[in-house]
């Protein structure tokens, strides 16, 4: 019972997920069963789409400005957290945790009102404020693991040492959470690379790659090409996401610390 | 005493208005073994930090090394510190650790893991330079964080509470390791502890501090014989108290009657009037036949006994009173014993007697 359960759950969560690359070698511009014969045409007509190689440089800087933006911001965070208790703290933190779990939308359109409210012109920037405020719950709920599983007086043990603050930080606590830091790093850019909602409503005359694709629905003789694109945005966001949990846990396991946390069980 | 290398005067401390050092004032002697002994949250560990630049008294000096330390950060202080938690560099091994102080020195590459081999040696862990710091017990961590103090030459050591995280047999050893280290380099040691067994076996010198301030400091043999209070006297070891009357030299206790006292018997001073005396147990002794005229005993029952292999702790409840005594006596072969409920003679030194 429970087993037939979790087996139609998972066939509908990684059904279309397996369809993208069938279709995507599929040797034909309709999208349907049966099966005509392989290509990689698809493939080779991608980098031949002016438009959409410029999409895919937008998402990129995008993602890069962003995930790093929000981890900076995430550590500055997940420091303060972890080091200082002031009053109204657990409120202060569970406002930046707040676009977690609020509808995405939501998030846009006020986003979206604020920026022309202050008559500020829509691009690429506006793009990565929006995605920055979304990746910041993760990257603080990472960074704030890395911080939770140190010892402050580590850092002090550095300064009785000889150490500046600065010199402490950096050659005691930063190799610590480092496995944070690029975990961190990862999942932003990931989660930015193929957020939609936001984009679509922040982006000015550069289309982002998922807004892009999303124009390009419209003329069915393009889909394979969509297709294909997807596969390797698939492929890429899965071995992002193993790499970031990977340099997670060899971070935990080189300083024989406990796993706690992460995304993975 | 030689010249003081720390000098505390009225020291102040306060978190978020609750007084952690309430007008302290301290000397500690170059080259002593010097500890800190209060109950948990009387604000030893406050008063370590401050020492180590840790912590920012509101108000108050502090005089290391005949220099003071006002506005002189943590760092370029000649004091070094084993944390509680030891703080070992989980991601560096053992000779990083214990060289990370000699990053910046002028040594030679040799020199220094020279230097670090020789600090190894000294604490005991000699070749153990290439291990993992995850890969070591709490012992060796211990070693590892002193020998990492160690290898700068600190003017004073500060030490937290390092064997809190050890179990018992361990402790015992890395508490005879540290005084022979000690007396070996030379180097002042402040002790923090709750324990005052550790203070009483370590030290040359012991604080007992409550509540932010230092109640009395003395050599523990004087600590445990002349307390500075009752309040000390009950933490220090085991006294029983009893109800008194004091007139001239002359005082009164409920159940042992009247004896003569002499002034440096109370730290108080002698006040007429009731008082309050205390007395360690082995200053008390059962007798095996009822007292003889004159002596000074009194009768009671014993209300439990507890046995500690070479000791064992009567407490007895005294006829007319509802005040228990605490005796010990030594479990030798053919010696006086008795069980619970037994009718006893207690007899006492009334010359060891403490007034307060
Ligand atoms: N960082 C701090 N913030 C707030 N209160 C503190 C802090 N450190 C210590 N205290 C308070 O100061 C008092 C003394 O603490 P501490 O020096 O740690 O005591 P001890 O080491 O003797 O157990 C305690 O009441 C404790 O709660
Ligand atoms: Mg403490």
């Amino acid at each position: 019972m429970l087993r037939g359960y979790v087996l139609t759950y998972l066939v509908f969560l990684y059904a279309p997920i397996v369809l993208l690359p069938i279709f995507a070698f599929n040797d034909s511009t309709v999208i349907a069963f049966p099966l005509t014969g392989f290509t990689t045409r698809w493939f080779e007509a991608l980098p031949a789409t002016p438009e959409l190689v410029r999409s895919v440089r937008t998402s990129l800087s995008i993602a890069v400005s962003a995930s790093i933006l929000a981890t900076l911001l995430g550590l500055c965070a997940a420091r303060v957290n972890a080091r200082y208790a002031f009053p109204g703290r657990a409120a202060v933190l569970g406002f930046v945790m707040l676009p977690l779990i609020l509808p995405e939308i939501l998030v846009a359109v006020s986003l979206l009102v604020v920026l022309l409210t202050l008559g500020v012109q829509l691009n690429a920037l506006t793009v990565v404020l929006g995605h920055t405020l979304i990746c910041m719950p993760f990257a603080i709920a990472i960074l704030n693991g890395a911080f939770g599983n140190l010892d402050p007086a580590i850092e002090e043990a550095a300064i009785d040492l000889g150490c500046s603050r600065w010199q402490a930080f950096r050659m005691v606590t930063l190799p610590l959470i480092a496995p944070g830091i690029i975990s961190s790093l990862l999942i932003g850019f990931t989660i930015s690379l193929d957020e939609f909602i936001i984009a679509f409503f922040l982006t000015g005359s550069d289309p982002t790659l998922p807004v892009y694709l999303w124009a390009q629905l419209r003329f069915p003789a393009r889909l394979p090409i969509v297709m294909a694109l997807g596969t390797l945005l698939v492929a890429l966001s899965v071995i992002l996401l193993c790499g970031a949990e990977w340099v997670r846990r060899r971070g935990m396991r080189r300083s024989g610390r406990r796993d706690a946390g992460g995304f993975f069980a | 005493m030689k010249r003081p290398i720390v000098e505390l005067r009225d020291i102040h401390k306060n978190f978020d208005g609750e007084q952690a050092l309430d007008d302290l004032s301290l000397d500690i002697a170059e080259g002593e073994f010097f500890s800190l002994l209060g109950p948990s949250g009387c604000g030893k560990t406050t008063l370590l930090r401050t020492i180590a630049g840790f912590e920012q008294p509101e108000r108050g000096t502090l005089t290391l090394d005949g220099k003071p330390m006002e506005g002189v950060q943590a760092n370029r202080r000649p004091t070094n510190m084993v944390f509680q938690s030891y703080a070992i560099f989980p991601h560096l091994d053992v000779a990083r650790n214990v060289g990370f102080g000699l990053r910046r020195s002028r040594l030679s590459a040799s020199e220094k893991s020279n230097a670090v081999e020789e600090a190894l040696q000294m604490v005991g862990l000699g070749g153990f330079g290439k291990r993992a710091a995850h890969a070591l017990s709490g012992g060796q961590r211990q070693r590892v964080a002193l020998a990492r103090a160690l290898i700068l030459k600190p003017r004073v050591l500060l030490l937290d509470e390092p064997m809190s995280a050890l179990d018992r047999k361990l402790r015992e050893t890395m508490q005879d390791e540290l005084r022979r280290l000690q007396r070996q380099v030379g180097i002042t040691f402040i002790l923090v502890t709750h324990d005052q067994e550790e203070a009483l076996i370590m030290s040359d010198r012991i604080a007992v501090m409550f509540d932010g301030r230092i109640a009395q400091v003395a050599a523990p043999g004087e600590l445990y014989l002349r307390p500075a209070s009752r309040r000390v006297a009950q933490f220090i070891g085991m006294m029983s108290f009893l109800p008194a009357r004091l007139r001239g030299r002359e005082i009164e206790v409920d159940g042992f009657g009247r004896t003569d006292v002499s002034e440096r018997q109370a730290p108080g001073g002698l006040k007429d009037g009731p008082a309050e005396v205390g007395i360690r147990p082995e200053m008390m002794s059962l007798l095996s036949e009822p007292p003889s005229q004159g002596q000074r005993a009194a009768s009671g029952r014993v209300s439990e006994v507890t046995y500690y292999g070479d000791m064992s702790y009567y407490a007895v409840m005294l006829d007319g009173t509802d005040r228990t005594v605490t005796v010990s006596m030594k479990n030798l072969p053919g010696g006086v014993t008795a069980e619970r409920g037994e009718a006893v003679t207690v007899s006492w030194d009334p010359g060891s007697l403490m007034i307060f």
